[in-house]
């Protein structure tokens, strides 16, 4: 008999992760597989910002080890980046360069090429094509995060990363997001999001994460149909479990 | 390599684009360096003599003490639109980051030298340009901008920043103003390259150092 191993997209091993005296991550583990939409949920301070970050690779875990693809975040950092796009709370755009200028700006980073080609459609993908040569500042919010998620997807990331993509997005917004997020688990990639908008996370994904205590509380890879348990989970007080009790 | 060069002049480039639009850097560097040397021209009472014997100092005080200003401005822009994360989510090394950040504080305190150097010539009636001026100009400024990105990395989070980035900054560029004073002194007074060259090595070796160590440490910071 041959058995194929699935090597995950995301492998968390006993991270932890503290900032001064508050242990945010309390040796969280993780094993994430290609092609599906994670959601990770969790009252704020679970951590899902923090695991996010470290997956972004904006900060390093204290001890443990994370991977992307097998290629280990601490040790070649660069190339794990390449495979990961990210949105997080801030659009992280230069307010007074146009849209155009900073997605070539960022494409120049990602050694892009075809560079316009590549601005005309992920303009169109996410929305932004008629605001091309606007200055960032005049921009709304939710345009600015559309910006965001066209240079995070201008280099097809393996693993897109969102952090609450939809806060500041109205319903037309948010359902171009759905788009993209279906395109991408139908390319077989991988999507991690956080979201406060559980009904709506939970409708998308194709498996949730809960967070409580720093830890992985409850994990099911059927989250409509678990959708009760999950609830209840985010619903529970702030507190600490053990890693080995967190499979639903 | 070409790689590497072409990201860290797309960041230099970025940030000269941005300094065009605002003129937040090169304003206030050059505005600041423009004042101390008209303070200081009113009141002293300047011969040719005295000129030739302080004016160097008061040029290069002023250069430093004005960049610790545009210095930290041009840090603080990336940290209040949080773009320095957005940096750091590119699949480039941070010490690319680094350089990049280095090479558009060297542009702006170039452009800022442009303006104060024809004035310093007038106020104290020195002849300037001549190419040991460039030479000493460009390594100054090299060492400024790699010392200068470095602590303004470090301060940019500091709640007293303004007094901090001065605070770190400024004792460790004491060799290198010390060796741009003291070349300047002997071109104004008329010396060869040869009588300078001692404190145009220092100046390089400043450079390279701060260049290597800066670019190292800057990863570190980045960080946390």
């Amino acid at each position: 008999m041959v058995s194929t191993v699935i090597q995950p997209v995301v492998e968390a091993r006993k991270v932890v992760k503290n900032f001064g005296e508050t242990a945010v991550l309390r040796g969280l583990e993780l094993a994430l597989p290609p092609g599906e939409v994670t959601v990770l949920l969790g009252p704020n301070g679970a951590g899902k910002s923090t695991l996010l970050r470290i997956l972004a690779m904006l900060t390093q875990a204290d001890s443990g080890s994370v991977s992307i693809h097998g290629v280990d975040l601490a040790q070649k950092g660069p190339t794990a980046r390449g495979l990961t796009g990210s949105v997080l709370h801030s659009p992280m755009l230069y307010a007074d360069m146009t849209v155009r200028e900073n997605l070539i700006f960022f494409a120049g980073l990602y050694r892009l090429r075809d560079i316009d080609d590549l601005i005309a459609s992920n303009a169109v993908r996410v929305g932004i094509e008629s605001n091309l040569d606007d200055r960032v500042r005049t921009l709304s919010h939710g345009f600015q995060k559309r910006v965001a998620l066209a240079r995070a997807l201008m280099h097809e990331p393996r693993l897109l990363l969102l952090d609450e993509p939809e806060s500041g997005l109205d319903s037309h917004s948010v359902s171009r997001l759905d788009n993209v997020i279906d395109e991408y688990r139908h390319a077989d990639r991988t999507v991690v999001m956080t979201t406060h908008i559980v009904e709506h996370g939970l409708e998308i994904a194709d498996r949730a994460v809960v967070l409580s205590g720093g830890v992985v509380g409850l994990e099911s890879s059927s989250p409509a149909g678990d959708s009760t348990s999950i609830l209840a989970a985010y619903s529970e007080p702030h507190e600490q479990r053990s890693p080995q009790g967190s499979a639903l | 390599m070409i790689d590497s060069l072409a990201v860290i002049w797309s960041i230099g480039r970025k940030d000269l684009l941005l300094e065009l639009r605002n003129k937040d850097v090169v304003v206030a560097v050059a505005g600041f360096a423009l004042l101390i040397m008209v303070i200081f021209t009113f009141s002293l009472n300047l011969s040719q003599d005295s000129a030739r014997l302080i004016g160097p100092g008061v040029l290069w005080s002023a250069v430093a003490f004005a960049g610790v200003t545009g210095l930290n401005r041009a840090f603080s822009l990336e940290v209040e639109g949080n773009t320095l994360e957005a940096l750091m989510l590119a699949p480039i090394s941070r010490d690319l980051i680094f350089l990049g950040k280095a090479l558009g504080n060297f542009l702006f305190i170039t452009v800022a030298l442009a303006v104060v150097l024809p004035v310093f010539a007038v106020l104290f009636n020195l002849v300037i340009f001549r190419w040991e001026m460039l030479a000493i100009s460009l390594l100054t400024t090299v060492g400024f901008s790699a010392v200068g990105t470095l602590f303004a990395a470090m301060s940019v989070r500091v709640r007293a920043r303004e007094v901090m980035l001065p605070l770190l900054f400024l004792p460790v560029v004491t060799p290198l103003i010390m060796a741009a004073v003291e070349s300047t002194s002997h071109m104004v007074n008329g010396r060869s390259w040869s009588d300078m060259s001692e404190w145009l090595q220092l100046a390089v070796a400043f450079d390279v150092v701060f260049l290597v160590v800066s670019a190292f440490v800057f990863q570190h910071i980045l960080e946390d």
